[in-house]
């Protein structure tokens, strides 16, 4: 991990063009999937799990995060998904009983 | 072309002590920034998605074509947008001052033609009479968390766009290091990153049936 500069910009092109392949296959499937028009949970699900999978190829290789020091990654992204997730669990559940208690 | 000094806590390898992350300055800052404006859009998504799920007559006023269509055209233009992004931090690395400026040129391109189709949108949802405070559909929320999302993140292409032409000048004349190229680009996947929720939750979710 420490060498990262020279490995990764080594063989770097076409690892790049990949990842980007990948990304346009993803959203690829994304699209599709709004056009068959599925449930909205399920869309829902899909769509979240492939968006994380898309965010985590981006932050990895685009953005290099695979090859510095592990110390950065655990310093930055557990603390803000724990963030995120404390959002989540805490404010969510509200927008469903706001809708379930509405008179019509 | 890294300064002295960027060399230098590059080369203390130890960890801990000066270097923890064995990285200058300026990139561990950038990264911060993007853990906390990662924040900033996540709570603008979670706004928009508590909205959403709270109104039971929530607009879908995306038909697939051409208003995905036109979407899924400006999230490729982002995604290749990072792609000529990597490829100019790659030759700025190598010290090759030409290609690094042609590909940031290219980046900068893909950035212009994503703000200039999402701004061709906007417009046609002007037309149709959905504005930030009111729209036919009966739920003014709607225009408040569509344009305050999509315009935060067309603030963060636009300003990106003029970040990397102030970059490209930089290191065309020799001024920056490519160090600073490497933090532009840092900057640049981050706004690609955030359109990938977007374009899901904003576009996909809601297109018209």
């Amino acid at each position: 991990m420490s060498a990262h500069a020279s490995e990764a910009h080594a063989g770097g092109s076409r690892l790049y063009l990949w990842v980007w392949g990948w990304l346009l296959g993803f959203t690829a499937v994304e699209v599709y999937l709004a056009y068959i028009h599925l449930a909205p949970t399920l869309m829902l699900t899909l769509l979240m799990g492939l968006s994380v999978v898309k965010a985590a190829l981006i932050i990895a290789y685009f953005m290099h995060l695979r090859f510095e020091r592990l110390s950065l990654f655990l310093t930055l992204w557990p603390a803000a998904v724990f963030c995120i997730l404390l959002i989540l669990i805490f404010f969510f559940p509200d927008s469903v009983r706001l809708r379930e208690l509405r008179p019509f | 072309m890294a300064d002295a000094h960027t060399e230098a806590v590059l080369e203390s390898r130890w960890s801990g002590g000066v270097a923890p992350y064995a990285m200058g300055s300026k990139k561990l800052g950038m990264w911060l920034f993007i853990v906390s404006d990662s924040l900033t859009f996540s709570v603008l998504l979670l706004a928009y998605s508590y909205l959403r799920l709270a109104t039971p007559n929530w607009p879908r006023p995306f038909p697939f074509s051409p208003a995905i269509i036109y979407a899924t055209v400006m999230t490729f233009f982002l995604l290749s947008s990072s792609l000529t992004m990597v490829m100019a931090v790659a030759n700025a690395h190598r010290g090759n001052h030409r290609k690094t400026v042609f590909w940031l040129m290219g980046t900068m391109l893909g950035g212009i033609g994503f703000i200039g189709l999402h701004m061709r949108e906007w417009f046609h949802l002007f037309h149709e009479g959905v504005y930030p405070w009111t729209n036919p559909y009966g739920v003014p929320l709607f225009g408040g968390t569509f344009f305050g999302l999509t315009g935060m993140h067309m603030l963060h292409v636009s300003i990106g766009v003029i970040y990397l032409g102030i970059i490209a000048f930089g290191f065309g004349t020799r001024k920056f290091s490519s160090e600073d190229v490497e933090v532009s680009g840092l900057y640049w996947h981050f706004v690609d990153l955030v359109w990938m929720f977007i374009f899901p939750l904003v576009y996909l979710m809601s297109v018209k049936f």
